[in-house]
Order: C-alpha cells, then sequence, then structure tokens
C-alpha cells in the first residue's frame, strides 16, 4: 500500500481519538476525579465517623460543596478528626454545623454541613466545633429493645392480681 | 543532533503520527473489502482453517485448565462464607465476562498472530507480494483481507469455545471432586449469568480483540524488513504489541461495559 502525504494527520487525529476515548471510558467508570476549583480547608471532630471515607462529598442543602481529604484518629482526645476542602466560591459561618448522613437508605455516607447564624465567615484551617456523628444501626437496634422491654414492663403487672 | 533537540523530537512526533496513520489507513481499507472477502470465501475459509482450527488443540486444553483452577480457588473463597453452591455462577462469570475472550486473545496473539506475521513476511521477503503488485493483483486484497476477515470471525468463536471447556472444567472440580451440589451449580449460574450484559458484553470484547490481534499480526508482517532477522523481529513485535493492546482495551472495554 502507497504512503500518503496525509499519513500524519490520520495519525494525529487518530491519536486524539484513541486519547478521548480514554478519558471516557476513565470519567464514565468514576474513577478520574477533575475538579479544578479551588479550595480551603477545614478540620471537624466526630464521636463516630460511621462509613465515611476519604473522597466522600460535604452537601449542603444536597449540593455537593466539598470533599473529606483525609480521616485521622486524635489519641489524645480519642475522636476521629475530619479534614475537609471545600470549594472555595462556597463561604459558611463560624457556626456551622456538621451531621454525617446517608444518601438513600443504605447508601454511602456523606457530611452534611448546616449554616450557622453567625456573621464571621470560616477561615481556611478552621476546626468547626458543632458535629454530629453518624447513626450506627446496631445502637438504634439496642435503643428500640431497650424501650420495648421498659414498656412491657409496665403493662404486665395487671394480669397477675387475683 | 542529541535526541532531545527540538528537531528531533519534531521528526520523531511526524514519524510516529505518519506511522499511526499509515496504520489506521490499511485498517480502514481491510474493513472496507468486507464485500470483496466474502465475495470469495474459499480463502477466507481456508485462512479460517489455518487460524481457527489449528489453534483448537491449545484453546481447549487452557480451556478445560483454567476451569479447573478456578473450581479450586473460588471453591476455597467461598466456602469461608458459606457461599459454596454460588461456585457455578462464579465460574461462568469470570470466564465469560473476562479471562475467556482475554486469554483466548493472548493465546490467539502467540499461535496464530505470529503465524500470520512470519508468513506475511516471508512473503515480503521472497518478493511475493511484489510479484503480485507487478501482475495488477492487489496484495491486501488478495492475502491480508482473507486474513484479517478469518481472524475476526474465528477469534469470538474460541473464546467461546474456551469458556464453555472452562464452565465444564469448573464443573468437573465443584461438582464431581469436591462434591458442590450439581443442581445449585448449573441453577445459580442460570439465574445469575444474563444472556446481554454478561454473554454479549463478553462476544463484544471478543470481536474487538480480533480486530485487534489479527490487524497488529498482519501490519507487523507487512512492514517487515525482508531479512531473515526482520522477520523474527516482527514476529517478537507482534505477541508484543498484541498483547498490550489486548489488555489495554480490555481495561477501556470492562470500565466502559461493567462500569458501576
Amino acid at each position: 500500500m502507497q504512503q500518503s502525504k496525509n499519513d500524519m494527520w490520520v495519525g494525529l487525529f487518530v491519536l486524539l481519538g484513541a486519547a478521548a476515548l480514554v478519558f471516557l471510558a476513565l470519567q464514565s467508570a468514576n474513577l478520574l476525579s477533575l475538579s479544578f476549583q479551588p479550595t480551603y480547608a477545614v478540620t471537624a471532630r466526630f464521636d463516630n465517623i460511621g462509613g465515611l471515607k476519604p473522597k466522600s462529598a460535604v452537601r449542603s442543602a444536597g449540593v455537593v460543596v466539598g470533599r473529606v481529604q483525609s480521616i485521622t484518629f486524635d489519641d489524645q482526645t480519642f475522636q476521629a478528626s475530619v479534614h475537609m476542602e471545600l470549594e472555595k466560591q462556597y463561604r459558611f459561618p463560624k457556626d456551622s454545623s456538621l451531621k454525617i448522613l446517608t444518601t438513600g437508605l443504605l447508601g454511602d455516607q456523606y457530611i452534611g454541613i448546616e449554616a450557622g447564624a453567625d456573621e464571621a465567615l470560616l477561615a481556611p484551617g478552621d476546626r468547626i466545633v458543632a458535629t454530629q456523628s453518624a447513626v450506627v444501626l446496631e445502637n438504634l437496634i439496642g435503643q428500640f429493645l431497650y424501650n420495648k422491654a421498659e414498656e412491657g414492663g409496665t403493662s404486665t403487672p395487671a394480669p397477675e392480681k387475683q | 543532533m542529541n535526541r532531545l533537540h527540538p528537531a528531533c523530537i519534531g521528526r520523531g512526533l511526524r514519524e510516529y503520527g505518519t506511522a499511526v496513520g499509515y496504520a489506521t489507513r490499511l485498517l480502514l481499507r481491510l474493513v472496507c473489502l468486507l464485500g470483496a472477502t466474502l465475495r470469495r470465501p474459499r480463502l477466507m475459509g481456508d485462512q479460517i482453517h489455518f487460524l481457527g482450527n489449528y489453534s483448537l488443540a491449545i484453546i481447549g486444553v487452557s480451556g478445560l485448565f483454567v476451569g479447573l483452577v478456578l473450581g479450586l480457588q473460588g471453591y476455597y473463597t467461598l466456602q469461608r462464607y458459606g457461599a459454596s453452591e454460588a461456585l457455578g455462577l462464579l465460574v461462568a462469570l469470570s470466564l465469560v465476562r473476562e479471562l475467556g475472550p482475554v486469554v483466548t486473545a493472548l493465546l490467539f496473539a502467540g499461535r496464530a498472530g505470529t503465524a500470520l506475521t512470519a508468513e506475511i513476511g516471508l512473503m515480503k521477503a521472497g518478493e511475493q507480494l511484489s510479484a503480485m503488485e507487478m501482475m495488477a493483483v492487489d496484495p491486501v486484497r488478495r492475502i491480508l483481507a482473507p486474513r484479517f476477515w478469518a481472524g475476526v470471525i474465528a477469534l469470538p468463536l474460541l473464546a467461546a469455545m474456551f469458556s464453555a471447556v472452562g464452565v465444564i472444567g469448573g464443573w468437573v472440580v465443584g461438582v464431581l471432586l469436591i462434591g458442590v451440589d450439581g443442581g445449585a451449580f448449573w441453577g445459580q449460574m442460570q439465574q445469575g449469568v444474563d444472556w446481554w450484559a454478561d454473554v454479549g458484553n463478553g462476544v463484544l470484547k471478543s470481536v474487538v480483540f480480533g480486530v485487534a490481534v489479527t490487524f497488529i499480526a498482519l501490519l507487523q508482517g507487512y512492514l517487515a524488513k525482508p531479512t531473515p532477522e526482520g522477520v523474527s523481529r516482527a514476529t517478537t513485535r507482534t505477541v508484543v504489541m498484541a498483547s498490550l493492546a489486548i489488555l489495554g482495551l480490555d481495561f477501556l472495554l470492562t470500565a466502559t461495559m461493567f462500569s458501576i
């Protein structure tokens, strides 16, 4: 087969197409997280982080406003210390509160941030104080059974009276 | 000139682009020659015999052994979670979705790919291709296209045979030797394997691999230096490039087709 003068351009075109395919494949499998938003770092301490993982979302009103960067254990306070990166375009008041919530019933866990009423805004490196830990299913079940047992105890004495 | 001199880098990039462009044009020509190839079925039939039938032995035996190993390893892990009844499902899904197309393509590249490259390379070295051009017979049409389409047809069939023999191998180990319940073996497999999502995607993968492996083999043979060591180097390059292409394409296809 003869060489053609257009071979090089065809070649570059094909390489470009291949790069686009690789990009699409990685995007569709959620393996690539390219976000170009500038961010600022914020930390918080939780008693129990449940199933929270690095790269979990930080949402406010359901919209993703940041990501969890890393989770470490603080052996001075025996709490989990979570480092988050929030997008610079979203500023929150200093007294905002954090809760660990679940998407759907058994889905992934994320941090929900609710804005407070303070006029001063969170600065990079600040620590958020108002936090609520994740709901642990075993504790819930234990609580439920305990309540049921209490109820059962106050209603049985009646049939024993002769 | 120093290798990193901008002019050398530019020339290297231009040469690489030209090589990719030439290969793309050859691939497009081969694809467009489907009609001409189907009009001479005897040529293609001979090639399917050469590429497919002669690969049956290695594909069959490899499939059997892969199935046997899958049965053993699968049982070892599943019985820790009390899920040993799902052995049939595990073996079938692993083979149909992944191992069948990929391992078959790797073996095909080693066996049939090298045979193709050596044959075309030797034809080039013996000036047979030039002689054909002198006679106004297009070698791409007469020699390359039948082999290309034969490979594209043969590989999915071989992959299906590999998966089938592998499932039987898994059955032999699981049900006959270890004692997993035979009914559960086949029942769970039939419930869990989806025709279009699993088998269909596996076939699609093997078609893509067939195109890639056969084309790389033919291209390396066609571009080989017409000397004995040129042919040997081309044969080695076929195996290396085809293997890398198979594994790379496997990742791309799996990410796209079976993405979470």
